[in-house]
């Protein structure tokens, strides 16, 4: 009697493994489609090294149509408004860290992180299309930049858009620091705010050192937003006056050129190497930020 | 005494910065709204544009924008849901676990122009899908699953291993364990991760450049095989491509994508309260 | 001279490289209450898992020697694990309910084994809780959520939950470790009960709450079973010097 009450039947044994299997390989989906990716940015961006020889690829003149596949400007593009707008977004980023983590009360951090989620969720074409349309006329009064589309605007909205990123994983190291710290801090005197900055915020900065990879990253990679107000000129961006004139990342370069690209031509195969390149930056940085997160968690401890 | 006053006055600087990062947001918005309302009306929504899209509505726009997402989802959440229940249930603390992590991490971090190129690369050219919406979807999709996951293996592990322990004790397999404890209990948090994916999926211009956005169709799309407009590629040509082109609509257009996204990501805030405050552990 | 129910054979067990049970060999008898006494620390909870192979769940662990349920080895390869699980059932420390109702909970088992019929499932909720002593309290009750009872009913709520598939075996890790005295006092009753049906092996929350109830008693001290006696001579003739230091109260 007994026994055939505990029985399940073979059919349902038979449903669980499969079950199991079909999880199984979804869960090795992931690398499976970075590799893909990886291959296909591979297959349709290495013959530009064919193409095209090297001295030019390292020239300084991206003119396409001249068969001038100089990628200089547009590196330095992306570095320029990247490293500017991170410059921005870095004591913006770690103060409102530290003042929503150990500052505010709880009815303002109620408050303020619903917001920063929203900033999060904000779509690039958004941002972009307000830079373009305030932002961009404000700098040109202000600034006295011709049109407005420039460096600056470009690397202030992105500025805006990695914020969220950074709030977020440097809050999550400042949440890491043992309430013991703290608490030494203060028995030993000092006031909450020397604590902060002497002993709660040098505790935090490798997680802190990581947010700002990960906002790079973010930075790095943003297309719309950049594309809409930095004034896409390709040219070098030197001199003091880089950060009022236009240039042009490489995320933007892809983005407006491809659509008018030939599949197979030069041009083509360029700009896929871009993406490369693109592809490659951002594995390094995230790698960077990966194994620190990774090392921190196997130790257990934040140094 | 004057270390008081430099922790007040730190304080209130940070404040003031905090203000500086919170403010500019609700700037933002208001904006768009107060410049955009006046092109809002049942018509914009509904109706087909015209007039070199100066006059009419958004209606193919937003209706492309509302099938790539639902694209999305029917791709992105089995594999992502499977991929997380992998990882937070089934795999061992393996260089083979450490890899699969790595790859997440690197899916997330990839620009979406990057998406766009591979989409283009993988779906549209060497699988022949053209310029599709299914192509559109399958990129988004890919591009999603990192969110996915992140979130829904934090909702998974939050799940007490207690629930665990007590099933198998009860004679419950692993896979029972899962299917009627954790995952139930863990549905809220991974909806939340799944509704914050799509609203991601649904602002994104970069990957379906390529892959799926068209600027004009006068009609709507019969097929997945179909191009179609979609919401965020309509802003960007409406603002930077097409000379003329209204102020107002411009602003509502950007309103109604504005709101779809914010509105989708209200509801997921409210399920992940309502449901943190109903937990039973 | 009846056979054992269980079996313990040379086993010894251990947690990456620490052991945390040598060499352990003892003879459970069916349809009595065996207790494992001991300080923290002495392998006994590890043991009382390595029967139900709870500790399957549990990386890096490695386990010597056999385990025979009934003559026949818990860890053979022909061995279905949930199908030996519902042979050998478990109550935890702490009182943990699954979430969902009463019944949600003493129901989960015969579920997940494939029993449907509803007036058998009705039978099987009204019986484990009254084996468990709950009936009486909470029989209008059995639809509101488990986690609105009090721990000791909690406790049973537990208790009841593992009888539901009808164990031979019922394995209790300090039951009552969590309780007030009452509840303590009607777990304790309805073990007494229930061991004419069940064999129980318990983990005493107390070296008194041992002397009530074990019909034979098993010290372990670090990892060592030291002593292993009938009755209630390990509590008052114990063999060894160190069982007699820990039942009088020198250590522990």
């Amino acid at each position: 009697m007994f026994a055939r009450r505990r029985t399940r039947s073979a059919q349902a044994n038979w449903t669980e493994f499969l079950i199991e299997a079909l999880i199984r390989v979804l869960g090795f989906s992931t690398i499976g489609f970075v590799l893909l990716i990886f291959l296909f940015l591979l297959r349709e961006g290495v013959p530009i090294l064919r193409d095209v020889e090297l001295s030019n690829l390292f020239g300084v003149r991206w003119y396409p149509t001249f068969h001038l596949f100089g990628t200089l400007p547009l590196l330095l593009g992306s570095v320029l408004v990247t490293v500017t707008a991170i410059l921005m977004a870095l004591p913006l980023g770690v103060a409102t860290a530290v003042f929503v983590r150990e500052v505010a009360p709880d009815w303002a951090r109620e408050l303020l992180k619903p917001m920063i989620e929203v900033l999060a969720g904000i779509p690039s074409v958004v941002l972009g299309f307000f830079g373009m349309h305030v932002i961009a006329p404000f700098i040109r009064e202000a600034l006295g930049a011709p049109t407005g589309l420039t460096v600056i605007t470009g690397a202030l909205i992105l500025a805006y858009m990695a914020l969220p990123t950074i709030i977020s994983v440097a809050e999550d190291a400042l949440d890491a620091v043992p309430k013991s710290f703290r608490d030494a801090g203060l028995a030993m005197g000092a006031t909450q705010w020397q604590t902060i900055w002497r002993v709660v915020v040098p505790a935090a900065r490798s997680g802190i050192a990581t947010a700002v990879m990960l906002g790079m990253g973010r930075a790095i990679g943003e297309t719309m937003a950049v594309m809409m107000v930095t004034g896409n000129a390709a040219r070098m961006p030197f001199g003091l006056d880089a950060l009022l004139r236009p240039a042009r990342t490489m995320t933007a370069t892809i983005a407006a050129e491809m659509g008018e690209v030939a599949q197979g031509s030069v041009h083509y195969h360029a700009l896929f190497g871009i993406g490369i390149v693109l592809f490659l930056l951002t594995f390094l940085i995230n790698l960077v930020a990966a194994s620190t997160i990774f090392k921190k968690q196997r130790r257990g401890g934040l140094r | 005494m004057s270390r008081y006053w430099t922790q007040r006055l730190g304080f209130a600087l940070l404040g003031l910065i905090t203000l500086a990062v919170v403010v500019p947001i609700l700037l933002v918005i208001g904006v768009i709204v107060v410049e955009g309302m006046g092109a809002l009306s049942w018509e914009f929504l509904t109706a087909m544009p015209f007039d070199g899209m100066k006059q009419g509505g958004i209606f193919p726009a937003l209706v492309g924008t509302l099938l790539l997402t639902l694209g999305t989802a029917l791709v992105a959440i089995p594999i992502g849901v499977g991929g997380t229940v992998y990882l937070a249930e089934y795999a061992r603390d393996t260089w083979v676990t450490r890899s699969i992590r790595l790859a997440i991490v690197n899916l997330a971090g990839i620009p979406s122009i990057v998406y766009g190129l591979f989409g283009l690369g993988m779906f549209v050219l060497f699988l022949k899908m053209g310029t599709s919406i299914l192509a559109g979807a399958l990129t988004l999709s890919i591009m999603t699953l990192p969110v996915i996951i992140s979130t829904a293996e934090e909702a998974l592990r939050a799940v007490p291993t207690e629930f665990r322990t007590v099933s198998a004790s009860l004679g419950g397999s692993r896979w029972q364990g899962i299917r009627y404890i954790i995952l139930p209990q863990a549905l809220p948090g991974i909806i939340t991760g799944v509704i914050l994916g799509l609203l991601r999926a649904a602002g994104e211009t970069a990957p379906i450049l390529f892959t799926v956005a068209a600027f004009f169709l006068p009609r709507l799309p019969q097929s997945p095989f179909d191009q179609t407009m979609a919401l965020p590629y309509h802003l960007y040509v409406i603002s930077t491509q097409v000379p003329g082109m209204p102020f107002k609509v411009q602003y509502g257009t950007a309103l109604v994508l504005l709101g779809l996204v914010l509105s989708m990501n209200v509801v997921a805030t409210v399920i992940r309260s309502y449901f943190r405050r109903r937990r039973q552990w | 001279m009846v056979d054992p129910k269980i079996q313990i054979d040379n086993v010894s067990y251990a947690y990456g490289q620490r052991w945390v049970l040598h060499k352990v060999t003892l003879d459970i008898p069916p349809n009595s209450t065996t207790v494992f006494l001991g300080p923290a620390g002495g392998g006994k909870t590890s043991l009382l898992r390595l029967i139900n192979r709870l500790n399957d769940l549990v990386e890096g662990t490695r386990m010597t020697g056999r385990i025979l349920l009934d003559g026949k080895d818990v860890y053979g390869s022909d061995i279905h694990v949930p199908k030996l699980r519902r042979r050998v059932g478990m109550v935890f420390a702490l009182p943990l309910p699954l979430p969902g109702t009463l019944r949600d909970n003493v129901l989960y088992g015969p579920k997940l084994a494939g029993i449907r019929d509803r007036s058998r499932l009705e039978e099987i909720l009204e019986r484990c809780l009254r084996q468990a002593a709950l009936w009486e309290e909470v029989k209008d009750r059995v639809d509101h959520p488990a986690v609105a009872l009090s721990g000791g009913q909690q406790q049973r709520l537990c208790i009841a939950r593992s009888l539901a598939m009808e164990p031979e075996v019922l394995l209790l890790d300090e039951p009552t470790s969590g309780l007030d005295p009452i509840s303590t006092r009607k777990v304790e009753e309805s073990l007494f009960e229930l061991k004419q049906q069940y064999t129980i092996v318990i983990v005493p929350h107390s070296i008194q709450q041992a002397a009530r109830i074990a019909d034979q008693a098993a010290f372990f001290l670090m990892g060592d079973l030291v002593e292993y006696s009938p009755g209630k001579e390990l509590f008052t003739r114990p063999r060894a010097k160190k069982t007699e230091d820990y039942v009088t109260g020198r250590f522990g």
